[in-house]
């Protein structure tokens, strides 16, 4: 223990469905909510602060909280994409600190396979009064190309290979063969990674997450709280969010706010990178979980490609064990948001309930990273590092 | 029917800018507070905050910085962030190109082609030969 902690993670859940044709999104949101509060040994009536992002159907929070009939006192709709659930978690610590709220329900869900949005060809929504729009829609900017271009500069600047990302897919999918509920449980090689269709610059087809429906929920307490309930207690002992754009057009793209937001994380907790016994990393693309590796400090500037390699992400094989449940990649993407996901499964390594061929033994260090936006052109890091007491 | 660029959506400071592209100039924005050109072009300075920004051409050369050829798209194109002689990095696309043999670095130069709004030119680059 480096502090006394402000708050714990008391409920997660992470809905089993990865296509939900029978499930409306508000429902969805209902049932990942219902879960985290069951896990957590809480009902709806505990919850006094709730957290959702831009998925939730409504204005900010008001329907799902009418939905659910919630009776809050304190509400957060921070979006940052992808890594607002994790920032959703940091805010929820500052707010229950704050005596704002005393149990913070978080939930994320949606079903981007039911809309039209399952063919990995995402485009950002046409708003003229975005700032950049008019600099960047005329050129087809899309997520696969800023990702392509941030790839294909780490291959100039640092030699890394087509070969060494595949190593990250082969690592989810060596976790992911043990979840039920993943998207894709198949084993892959190196050379599978490497043969699948070029997608976008040096990109490969396995070198992109899946897109799921579904969703997931978190609860947060006040440490009295969290005491009195039966579940092992993790706490959040450091978070860390940044934003990061183009710098007025003078940004290095392979540069993330990771640098930034892992940092400030890994001072409030006062641990260092080597103490981190499990990493969940957002890995919208293999090169996506790469760089977070490095501007994490996992390993120095330019060194992921031999890092990531011979399995060194693999439970019970690597130094770093990664994304367990099989990670965005193999298990679940849902809303084309990870960072739900990435704070479910350091949970559930920290509570010692993964699944037991990927479980690390006596977990009490976890952290958990998202990406949320663009690599490259507009994106935000948040971090969370988690212990059990 | 030949792929055309998404017709840029301009707002009432980049009139100038859009108004050059179609005569064949690539205007970008310098301060006179501090000194440094930005992009993409901005009333205020991005780095100073002031208001003494001013449009200025470009010499339209520039190097590649990043590239990706979006191949599994009805029209395939090369998206590409390009570094200006005068500092800044655009994002742009790359054309009449062999997409493969692209390299990080490769000098460019600019060109002004059709949009889908038949009346507005965009900035693109091909490599200098």
């Amino acid at each position: 223990m480096f502090r006394t902690p402000l708050a714990y993670i008391v409920g997660a859940y992470e809905h089993p469905l990865r296509d939900a044709p029978e499930t409306s999104v508000a429902q969805l949101h209902a049932e990942v909510a219902l879960g985290a509060l069951a896990d957590a040994g809480l009902s709806k009536d505990d919850v006094d602060g709730f957290f959702c992002g831009p998925d939730a159907p409504g204005t900010g929070p008001l329907s799902l909280a009418d939905y659910m009939n919630l009776n809050l006192r304190h509400v957060d709709t921070t979006n940052t994409s992808g890594s607002s659930y994790l920032i959703h978690v940091a805010h929820a610590v500052q707010a229950i600190a704050a005596g704002k709220c005393n149990v913070a329900l978080i939930t994320l869900a949606g079903r981007p396979r039911q809309q039209g949005k399952g063919k990995g060809s995402l485009k950002r929504a046409d708003d003229p009064n975005q700032p950049d729009f008019q600099w960047e829609h005329p050129f087809g900017l899309q997520i696969l190309g800023a990702y392509g271009m941030v790839a294909e500069r780490h291959r100039h600047l640092y030699g890394t290979t087509a070969e060494q990302m595949g190593w990250v897919k082969v690592a989810a999918s060596h976790h992911a063969q043990h979840n039920p509920h993943a998207m894709l449980r198949k084993v892959v090689t190196v050379e599978d990674v490497v043969t699948s269709p070029l997608v976008a610059g040096p990109l490969h087809r396995l070198d992109c997450c899946v897109v799921t429906d579904g969703g997931g929920a978190l609860v947060v307490a006040r440490p009295e709280i969290a005491r009195s309930l039966k579940r092992p207690l993790v706490a959040v002992i450091g978070c860390g969010e940044a934003p990061m754009g183009q710098a007025g057009g003078y940004a290095e793209i392979t540069n993330t706010a990771a640098q930034r937001s892992g940092a400030a994380a890994f001072a409030e907790a006062g641990i260092t990178p080597a103490d981190i016994q499990y990493a969940s990393l957002y890995d919208s693309f293999t090169i996506t979980a790469m760089l977070q590796i490095e501007d994490l400090g996992f390993c120095e500037k330019g060194q992921v490609g031999r890092f990531v390699m011979d399995g060194n992400l693999i439970s019970g094989v690597g130094k770093l064990p990664f994304n367990t449940d099989g990670g965005g990649l193999c298990n679940n993407h849902p809303v084309n948001r990870g960072g739900m996901t990435k704070a479910l499964e350091a949970v559930r390594q920290l509570r010692g309930e993964a699944h037991p061929a990927v479980q690390v033994p006596n977990c009490r260090l976890a952290l958990a990273n998202a990406i949320g936006g663009q690599l490259g052109v507009r994106h935000a890091s948040s971090t969370l590092i988690l212990e059990r007491e | 029917m030949p792929f055309l660029n998404p017709a840029p959506t301009p707002t009432p400071d980049s009139e100038p800018f859009w108004q050059a592209a179609n005569c064949g100039e690539l205007l970008i924005k310098h301060c006179e507070g501090c000194g440094q050109a930005h992009w993409y072009p901005r009333p205020n300075c991005p780095f100073c905050a002031s208001d003494r920004t001013v449009w200025r051409k470009a010499s339209g050369r520039g190097t590649i910085q990043s590239h990706c050829h979006l191949r599994r798209v009805a029209d395939p194109y090369v998206l590409a962030y390009v570094t200006l002689e005068e500092g800044p990095t655009m994002m742009t696309n790359i054309i009449d190109c062999d997409p493969d043999s692209l390299k990080i670095g490769d000098p460019v130069t600019v060109s002004f082609i059709p949009s889908a709004d038949p009346d507005q030119r965009v900035p693109v680059f091909t490599v200098q030969v």
